[in-house]
This record gives structure tokens, C-alpha cells and sequence, in this order.
């Protein structure tokens, strides 16, 4: 499934285009080209799903992070003034930066030094089908309960964003 | 060289750990945010590799973790920006090193 010319191409392709769009995301001094980086991170990582077999997966990583959330961050970003868009860092990146590097240290080490137990052929069922099929047997559960969280954060969403103004005309309603 | 585990792991770690510096080091709220979104980006990545590679008697169980870490991340961003919105409108500022209020 792996083997061949292609999937080794498209793996280098996305790993390339993911990491330097995050380090862009890092880089960039202005928040508007931060953003634009992010969502170019999302695709890579959506192309990443769909060479691990995951079509569902990867079409919800499309609608929901490059459709629905970088759509929120962009306009979060633009309704704010342009005096706030500047993408610095603060007096403590030295030491944040010195623990991420420490980090992906620990990260690759054990990666690499564990011996995975891999199968090189695809799994047979990973269709969307049988995602679904799991989702409303085993984790019905979690799965109703996410749809009450997703409520819970449309709700909140709204009133931390109305206006005094807005208040005020509920309040005499 | 054919892509192995390893190498789907590898780009998790270092796009986590990219995240986690973003996230750590910026000034602005939202950018801060969106050290948040790449980690949990790359935690999704590492789990569907290992859905896809390893032997597990239910490989579906993987995708399943990442739908509720997709709805999850979701609705933090919702929340997130929101706070931020409402923040920027009482302080005009939403800079974290300047958001100190609770500092005695």
C-alpha cells in the first residue's frame, strides 16, 4: 500500500510543505500571514490523512479546520484594529521555545528507539462506513455527549460575545 | 524509501512541538490559539499513523478518538475567540502580558 514511487513522493511533499507552513505560523510578524500559514498547515495535514487511508477523517479536516475554525480566526483577526495584529513574542519565548526543543528531543528519541510493531498492508476496515458504525454503537455515549458540548459552546460563544449594549435591551425586555 | 510509522510520528512530534513553542512564546491571544490548534492537529496525525500501522483488533477506535478531538477543538476555538472578543472589548488590548488583572 505504501510501496511505490508515489505515496513516498506525496509523504516528503505534505511533511515539507506541513512543517515549514507551522514554522511560518512561528515566523511571521504579521497575525494576518500567521493565519494563512495555519490553514495551509491544516491541508498539508489533511493530505496526511488521506495517505493513511483516513477519506473520512481527512474531509472533516477540510470543512471543519480550513472551513469552520481558520474562517473564525481570520475573523477574529480582521475585526480586530490593525494595532493589534502584530505576532511578536513575549519576554518568556527564550525559555518556551528552549522546552518545545527539549521536547521534540525526548519525542524523536523514543520514537525512533522504540521497536514498532508495524503491518505494512492497510487495515480492512477503515471505511467511513464503519467509522460510523462505531460511532453509533460502541460510542453512542461520547457521541451525544459531544453534540451537548457543541451546543453548550455555541451558547457560551454568544453571550461572551454580546455587547453591554445588547444586555441592556434584553434586560428591559 | 518507502513512509513507515516513524516518519508519520515524526512529523507529529515536530509539528506538536512547533505548536507548543507558538503557544508558549506569542503576545497575541489568538496567536496563542493557534499554537493550540496545531497541537491538537498533530495529536491527530499521531493517532490515525498508528490506527493505520499497528495491529489492533479495532483500528476503527483511532478515528473515532480523532472525530471527538475534531468536535472538541471545535468548540475551544468557538469559546476561545469569543473570550478573546470580549477581552479585546473591555481592555482594547489582547495581549497575555498585559492581561495581569488577577497579579497581586
Amino acid at each position: 500500500m505504501m510501496d511505490g514511487f508515489g505515496p513516498s513522493l506525496a509523504f516528503w511533499v505534505l511533511a515539507a510543505i506541513t512543517l515549514v507552513a507551522a514554522g511560518g505560523v512561528m515566523v511571521s510578524r504579521n497575525l494576518l500571514h500567521a493565519v494563512l500559514f495555519l490553514i495551509l498547515t491544516f491541508v498539508g495535514v489533511a493530505g496526511f490523512f488521506v495517505l493513511l487511508s483516513a477519506d473520512f477523517i481527512a474531509m472533516a479536516q477540510v470543512i471543519i479546520y480550513v472551513g469552520a475554525i481558520a474562517v473564525l480566526v481570520l475573523f477574529a483577526v480582521l475585526l480586530t484594529p490593525r494595532s493589534s495584529r502584530d505576532n511578536s513574542e513575549t519576554r518568556w519565548a527564550a525559555p518556551g521555545i528552549l522546552l518545545a526543543v527539549c521536547l521534540a528531543a525526548i519525542f524523536l528519541f523514543v520514537v525512533h528507539d522504540t521497536a514498532w510493531r508495524t503491518v505494512d498492508a492497510a487495515p480492512a476496515n477503515l471505511s467511513a462506513a464503519s467509522l460510523g458504525r462505531a460511532l453509533l454503537s460502541t460510542w453512542v455515549v461520547p457521541f451525544e455527549i459531544a453534540s451537548v458540548l457543541l451546543t453548550a459552546a455555541l451558547v457560551g460563544a454568544i453571550m461572551l460575545t454580546r455587547s453591554p449594549e445588547e444586555e441592556a435591551e434584553d434586560a428591559l425586555a | 524509501m518507502t513512509p513507515g510509522l516513524e516518519h508519520f510520528l515524526t512529523v507529529g512530534a515536530l509539528l506538536f512541538c512547533l505548536g507548543l513553542a507558538i503557544s508558549l512564546s506569542k503576545r497575541n491571544a489568538i496567536g496563542v490559539l493557534m499554537g493550540v490548534e496545531l497541537m491538537l492537529n498533530a495529536v491527530n496525525l499521531t493517532l490515525i499513523a498508528f490506527s493505520r500501522f499497528t495491529v489492533s483488533p479495532n483500528p476503527i477506535a483511532g478515528h473515532t478518538f480523532v472525530v471527538f478531538i475534531l468536535t472538541v477543538a471545535a468548540a475551544e476555538a468557538a469559546v476561545a475567540l469569543a473570550l478573546a472578543v470580549a477581552v479585546y472589548r473591555n481592555r482594547e488590548t489582547v495581549d497575555v502580558d498585559r492581561l495581569n488583572l488577577l497579579r497581586s
